[in-house]
């Protein structure tokens, strides 16, 4: 069988225990062989298509544009995706591939829910048994999520260890995975962990750079300068990324939760704090990581629980060592800033996440000719994070 | 040449696992030198780390114990020194995860480490196909290697090329932690590795009664206790003394006929 490689450069491979190590080559066999096979691509699509809803629109921004006054900003709308976010894409394929491995049930782990709902979906229309973990600092503050996966069929389990944020959840999960390897599938949400997660999880999100490059072609006759969006494990970013690495004059940005400040050591920066942002091992991949002089993984801090994560996906530390892409941060009051403006000007609610990506926008923007693009990964919606927003404005 | 072979004498050995810095420093000291002086033949001392993703509940909270206190791998190989020093000549392995060695240099690590008098490593998130880079820094330290039940035979002689002192058998699919029986399968899953090597085969996680030592003793080379030796002088107020009674009632129970 033909094998995926292992490593973007020298991040990435698989720093699991020895149990697991059977599972990722079954995955990763499993994966190479339905890629293969026609009837695994339509079936994805048709799912896509008559189930998400996609293709996602692109939207042209325009009283945003008009007031940033500078280049003509887009939106991949990812938040109209059923389920309201860019995970879905990423849930089903592997559902999918759940049922052609032939095993009932998964674990997935979930930050701001978001990945734990696209899971609960999956699983409800493919009749799997899901099982999310969430730390109890996530569930309390994304509780509409938690309500929105139990009607859905899956169990919820609150994560008390360690700083019970999605970190903690992974651990869990992969506890959970290694127990139970047998008959379960770890339904990975982020362009993370061992491999060939970050390769299989790129591959199911770029049907959203797929779209948008087609898209933009077909709205402005010509291919986009800049794409942007945020990076917390990354891969709604990798996913629009992806498909125009090859197209060497666009140039990809992303951002990262600056949380209070990098300065204030409270965020979720690996690229952005030299000091404690640095190369390690987390969650089976090698990457940055955000760790203390001893190597013990940090705390993070960000408003938007889906940002709030120590490690970044090893093909972002990958693009980042080449310059294809270019990482950067927002802070919270950033983040809040620009989900308040892209209400007023375009009447859309974006999801915390997303907003920091809108952050950079609003500040490039302006800097930038009327005659240049952006496209702006529009992630998820932010109906989940209306109890956050009210109590920080 | 190692001292890891020294673990090995022709009677079933007796591994427990302690980390360091549980429930205070100087504490874990006196509970690993009781079980080295009480029947321990080999001792895995546990480097804590904040994310120990291959580890059941008892030893979470151990380590997460040890580093509220301050534990580092610095400090922790201090204590392997001060070991040596009152005179424990065990062998000594030393088990964590690999994200703290990378960070403390793996060149400086290899030196402290021979320097302090531990033996070796056993790094459970580090498979063979990761670990080249490990096991030239810090050669002649052995990497124990790790089996687990799932491990197909075509994948064992890979595992198992240029594996030193000892082999590390999962007896479970799961984390750390004792189990109420020993699993089923377990010797079939021995006699499949000794067809593979001829290194001692060592039998961890799950095992938490001298009794249960002692059935797992007859069909491997050694026994580790990791979650069941945490939990005895997690309930203690005396730990050096409940150490030293915990790996007497091992060695009895490994000696019965």
């Amino acid at each position: 069988m033909p094998r995926l490689p292992h490593k973007f450069g020298p991040y990435g491979g698989q720093f699991v225990p020895e149990t697991l190590m059977p599972a990722l080559d079954e995955l990763e066999a499993a994966y190479v062989t339905a890629r293969q096979d026609p009837a695994f691509e339509s079936e994805l699509a048709a799912l896509w298509r008559d189930f998400v809803g996609r293709p996602t629109p692109l939207t042209h921004a325009r009283r945003l544009t008009a007031q940033l006054g500078g280049a003509q900003i887009y939106l991949k709308r990812e938040d109209l995706a059923h389920t309201g976010a860019h995970k879905i894409n990423n849930a089903l394929g592997q559902a999918l591939l759940v049922k052609r491995m032939g095993k009932r049930r998964v674990v997935a782990e979930t930050g701001a829910g978001q990945h734990g709902v696209a899971s609960a979906t999956a699983s409800a229309l493919l009749g799997l048994d899901c099982v999310v973990y969430m730390g109890t600092i996530d569930i309390a503050r994304q509780q509409p999520n938690v309500y929105r996966m139990k009607l859905l069929g899956a169990e919820v389990r609150p994560v008390e260890s360690g700083s019970k944020t999605l970190k903690d959840a992974i651990n869990e999960a992969i506890r959970d995975w290694v127990t139970n390897v047998r008959d379960t599938h770890y339904l990975l949400g982020s362009a993370l962990g061992p491999h060939p997660y970050p390769t299989m999880v790129r591959d199911f999100q770029s049907i959203i750079g797929r779209e948008a490059r087609q898209q933009i072609l077909e709205a402005t006759g010509k291919l986009p300068d800049t794409l942007i969006a945020c990076v917390g494990g990354g891969s709604n970013a990798i996913g629009l990324f992806h498909p125009f690495l090859g197209d060497e004059h666009v140039e990809m940005i992303g951002v990262e939760a600056g949380g209070s400040g990098v300065a204030s050591g409270k965020h979720a920066a690996r690229f952005g704090d030299p000091e404690k942002g640095r190369l390690g091992v987390i969650h089976g991949t090698r990457t940055f990581v955000l760790q203390d002089a001893d190597g013990q993984i940090a705390d993070t801090h960000s408003i938007s629980a889906g940002l709030d994560y120590a490690a970044i996906g090893p093909e972002h530390a990958w693009l980042r060592e080449t310059e294809r892409a270019y990482y950067t941060s927002a802070t919270d009051e950033e983040a809040l800033a620009a989900l308040q403006t892209l209400c007023h000007t375009e009447g859309i609610i974006p999801a915390l996440e997303s907003s920091h990506a809108l952050a950079e926008v609003i500040k490039r923007a302006p800097t930038m000719r009327p005659d240049q693009v952006i496209v702006v990964n529009l992630s998820g919606r932010g109906d989940k994070d209306l109890g956050t927003i009210m109590e920080s404005l | 040449m190692s001292r890891i072979n020294n673990a090995f004498q022709g009677r079933p050995a007796f591994m427990p696992y302690y980390p360091l810095g549980f429930p205070t420093l100087p504490d874990s000291i006196d509970v690993i030198e009781a079980l080295a002086r009480n029947g321990a033949d080999l001792i895995e001392v546990g480097l804590s780390f904040s994310d120990p993703l291959a580890d059941g509940p008892v030893i979470q909270q151990a380590t997460q114990t040890a580093l509220q206190q301050g534990i580092t791998v610095a400090k922790s190989l201090t204590a392997v020194r001060a070991l040596r020093a009152r005179g424990v000549t065990t062998p000594f392995v030393l088990m964590g995860y690999i994200n703290p060695l990378l960070a403390y240099g793996l060149e400086r690590l290899k030196r402290d480490v021979i320097d302090a008098g531990a033996d070796g490593f056993i790094v459970p998130d580090l498979p063979p196909e990761e670990g080249a880079e490990f096991e030239a820094a810090v050669a002649p330290l052995p990497q124990i290697r790790m089996l687990a039940p799932t491990t197909p035979n075509e994948r064992l002689g890979r595992v198992l090329t240029g594996a030193q002192g000892f082999v590390y058998l999962v007896s479970v699919t799961g984390v750390t932690g004792a189990r109420t029986e020993i699993p089923d399968g377990l010797a079939d899953f021995v006699t499949r590795v000794r067809a593979h090597t001829s290194l001692p085969l060592c039998v961890g996680f799950g095992i938490g009664t001298p009794e249960q030592a002692h059935a797992v003793s007859r069909m491997a080379d050694g026994v580790i206790v990791g979650s069941a030796t945490v939990r005895a002088i997690a309930a203690s107020t005396t730990p050096a003394q409940t150490a030293a009674d915990f790996a007497r009632a091992y060695r009895a129970g490994l000696d019965r006929a």
